[in-house]
């Protein structure tokens, strides 16, 4: 293996392992702040309860997601120095921004939400959750922003003299056609990762006879996470929808690779439900397929015209494979893995379904107060968050794999954009180190969640009505401390 | 003032931030097994920086955003070039993050003990390692034509760098011991309090050696009167440590910092990254900038939020004002194990 390829599967592990705890941290702290509110302005217990055991879970979920973070700023210039050289005029402002407008928000009222229990009233403690998630939407507005322009670089000039991509519109960069229908697509599903969240772990505790006594708030929880999952589930295959649009306009050899559309189709393209290509993958076998259903995702219309991988490779060979010296010259094949692209999409795409599927059971299995006793309840739950989370890793491997070989499309190549003074060997320790880390980390982090979610919400405890900073009795033990 | 310029001294502005602030933190964590005598005093001692750690460490990650966005070159060459000590720092800063949070999630002995290597080692590792890279940047490394940083781990590891080193562990170990002095009641009070004065006095003997030999490689009038006052501002802590003025002792320690690292900026500038290969390969504030226009862009969105990001921490610092002595600590931990 060449530095290329350890810098390659180290970006790939490293930011999928990142991502397994993003959408959860995203979309529980709405549900967390929302259940917050609802206790402050009900007093009904229950919502407290389940608003501290979320919070707890959300907590060991969180901390990971965090420091797995910092390596995402550093891996940039560690592993592809070359890359950044080229875009950090563009790409290095969202990152900056979002470290100033994102993470100082999310970290600092995170710490005064977790010890500010005893602390702030009870409305201002409710707000500081409000203001994590406002971070967390931040971050996630900035980052996409910097991956929408690696997707369809907007907003810049390609300057000769120095060899780089340069920023002239700003606003360009951050209203990016591609970004607006990412954004959402991506809250979305962290929405939909946290509802079915809070919908199996309460499904899982609902079933469990040690908790019997709490069964009508896990009931509630359970309604509460199906409620978001569905709701959340629509936003996602709506905007899912415009994004397949978006990328048939401008990555079209993307919305072939997911499609495995190897010939161009004028009219009535098909949408293939499974497909087995030739193994260099330049022709089609075997197809199962829905009649000009691609033609309708791609464009809004059953006669649209859907571009083919064949004809897009040779147009692509010929705009960019021409000039040797150009970080968008590639001697290889300006085609994404045809496997990989494929599957991704379904994956995504089927356990993004089957969740919301589990939810709409789920929901109409407990409507109107009635009690399932349904066995299979808890697991059909708890395998809902799993399905959800593993299909934005999959989204993920899509939307990167598929704009391979290109790190920015249609202006530098990945294989352009690795460090150049980088040994081997220190990749390849940077690569053992992390990942060994990162397991260790996982096992960890599973077994702190399992132990939390058995042990179930604490019983209900009443904070105390204090002013900003505390109250009056100055030696009071304090309510929260590590 | 040219745009290159302004953003240089912000990005010093955000490595201030970051070294003042995290700098105790760090000393708090490498002093745990020094300072806390049993399991309760290890709380007292984690819940001081509890609420707070997270936020400091964010000013690391604005640094190195800022520096991606303003000096592309020097993001690119720097993080390329020292890659195995950022290596470690990265792998420190993930252990010890976790340790503060899970630490107390399990009641075990076993189970915190491990959590409290993690946040020794965690602090010890980059508050070392952060003054080795700072004092070879300062100093200069093998940089070639192509901006590409030509050296290995052991370029770095030199006396220089070393020193460097040994420079920012000693003055982060006094700078946390200086804090749990001001955020702690009853004995471990007392103990911190000595002890920053006993680590201070080492403290101050190694910086004045290593500032006063930067100052020698590339000082200017200006670094002089930094590094001058940085050491003055150190005496003046520990005097004040002396006599129980723990505030004061703490603002001792926060000054010498900040300006110790000024100082350095400005013995640095023009450079970013001098090159020892050969000067005409230096990046500067000029060759390894951004656009104009990405600095202007920065420079409203600076200008804008820094006030208010600077404005709710420290409300976050006043909130969290009480000192925390050990009758303040609950008697069970959040595992429901009783403390011992």
């Amino acid at each position: 293996m060449d530095v290329l390829d350890i810098a390659r599967w180290q970006f790939g592990i490293i930011t999928v392992y990142h991502f397994l705890f993003v959408p959860l941290t995203i979309g529980l702290t709405a549900v967390i702040a929302g259940l917050e509110t609802a206790w402050v302005r009900t007093g009904k217990e229950d919502y407290l309860r389940l608003t501290k055991f979320f919070g707890k879970l959300f907590l060991i979920n969180f901390a990971i997601g965090v420091v797995t973070g910092i390596v995402q700023e550093f891996q940039f210039g560690m592993n592809w120095s070359d890359y950044s050289r080229f875009v950090g005029d563009v790409f290095g402002a969202p990152l900056a921004v979002e470290g100033l407008l994102a993470f100082f928000l999310e970290s600092t009222f995170l710490g005064l939400w977790i010890f500010g229990w005893d602390k702030l009233p009870r409305g201002l403690h409710a707000a500081c959750m409000w203001l994590v998630h406002l971070g967390t939407l931040a971050s996630s507005w900035f980052i996409l922003a910097a991956n929408s322009w690696m997707q369809h670089p907007v907003g810049y000039r390609f300057n000769a003299e120095s060899g780089r991509a340069e920023l002239t519109d700003f606003w360009a960069v951050m209203f990016n056609k591609v970004q607006v229908v990412t954004f959402p697509h991506v809250v979305f599903a962290a929405y939909m990762t946290a509802g079915t969240f809070v919908l199996g772990v309460s499904a899982y505790l609902y079933m469990k006879k040690r908790h019997e006594a709490d069964r009508p708030m896990y009931h509630h929880a359970i309604r509460i996470g199906a409620v978001v999952t569905l709701l959340a589930g629509l936003g996602v295959a709506i905007t899912g929808d415009l994004q397949g649009k978006v990328m048939t306009e401008v990555q079209p050899m993307k919305m072939a690779a997911a499609e495995g559309l190897y010939e161009t189709s004028e009219s009535c393209a098909p949408f293939s439900v499974f497909t087995v290509g030739t193994p260099d993958g330049k022709e089609e076998k075997f197809a199962v397929t829905v009649p000009c259903l691609l033609s309708f995702l791609g464009t809004g219309s059953f006669d649209g015209t859907v571009e083919g991988i064949n004809p897009l490779r040779e147009e692509y060979a010929e705009t960019y494979g021409s000039d040797p010296t150009s970080k968008a010259f590639t001697e290889g094949d300006y085609t994404p893995v045809i496997p990989v692209t494929y599957w991704s999409f379904r994956f995504m795409m089927g356990l993004g379904f089957f969740a919301a599927g589990g939810a709409a059971l789920i929901l109409w299995l407990t409507r109107k107060g009635r009690t399932p006793g349904v066995r299979w309840l808890g697991v059909l739950g708890l395998s809902l968050p799993i399905a959800t989370t593993l299909a934005s890793s999959w989204g993920w491997i899509f939307t990167e794999m598929g704009r391979q070989p290109w790190v920015v499309f249609g202006l530098m190549t990945t294989e352009s954009g690795v460090s150049p003074g980088v040994s081997v060997f220190e990749a390849a320790t940077s690569l053992v180190v992390l990942t060994s880390l990162y397991a260790l980390l996982a096992v960890i982090e599973v077994k702190l969640l399992v132990t939390y979610i058995r042990k179930g919400a604490d019983p209900y405890e009443e904070p105390p009505r204090v002013k900003v900073g505390g109250s009056d009795d100055e030696d009071a033990p304090l309510t929260f401390a590590y | 003032m040219e745009l290159t310029t302004v953003w240089f001294a912000l990005i010093a502005v955000l490595w201030v931030g970051y070294f003042c602030l995290e700098g105790f933190d760090f000393g708090v964590g490498m002093l745990l097994p020094v300072l806390a005598r049993d399991e309760t005093e290890r709380r007292v001692m984690i819940n001081t920086i509890g609420p707070v750690w997270d936020g400091n460490e964010v000013w690391v990650l604005v640094a190195g955003g800022a520096t991606f966005a303003a000096f592309p070159e020097w993001y690119a060459t720097l993080f390329s070039g020292f890659y195995l000590p950022l290596l470690l720092i990265l792998v420190a800063l993930i252990v010890r993050g976790l340790a503060f949070e899970y630490r107390h999630k399990r009641g075990e002995d076993t189970w915190k003990g491990r959590w409290d290597l993690a946040i020794i080692w965690g602090s010890f590792v980059p508050a070392l390692l952060w003054g080795v890279a700072f004092a070879n940047i300062v100093a200069g490394v093998p940089i070639d034509a192509d901006k590409e940083f030509t050296g290995t781990l052991f370029t770095l590891l030199n006396p220089f760098g070393l020193l460097g080193g040994l420079v920012t562990l000693t003055l982060f170990a006094t700078h946390g011991a200086m804090f749990v002095a001001l955020k702690t009641d009853g004995d471990i009070r007392h103990r911190a309090r000595d002890l920053a004065v006993r680590i201070g006095a080492v403290a101050a003997l190694l910086a004045v050696v290593f500032l006063a030999w930067t100052q020698m490689k590339t000082g200017t009038a200006v670094s002089a009167l930094a590094f001058v006052l940085a050491a003055l501002s150190l005496v003046g802590g520990l005097l004040a440590a002396t006599r129980g003025r723990e505030g004061w002792a703490f603002v001792g320690t926060f000054v010498t910092i900040a300006l110790a690292v000024i100082g350095l900026f400005v013995a640095l500038f023009p450079d970013v990254m001098p090159s020892t290969t050969d000067p005409a390969y230096s990046l500067t504030t000029t060759n390894a900038a951004a656009t104009a226009y990405t600095l202007k862009v920065m420079t409203w969105v600076a200008v804008v939020f820094t006030p208010i990001v600077l404005g709710y921490q420290a409300w976050t610092y006043w909130v969290f004002r009480r000192r925390i002595a050990v009758h303040h600590i609950p008697t069970a931990d959040l595992a429901g194990t009783p403390t011992s």
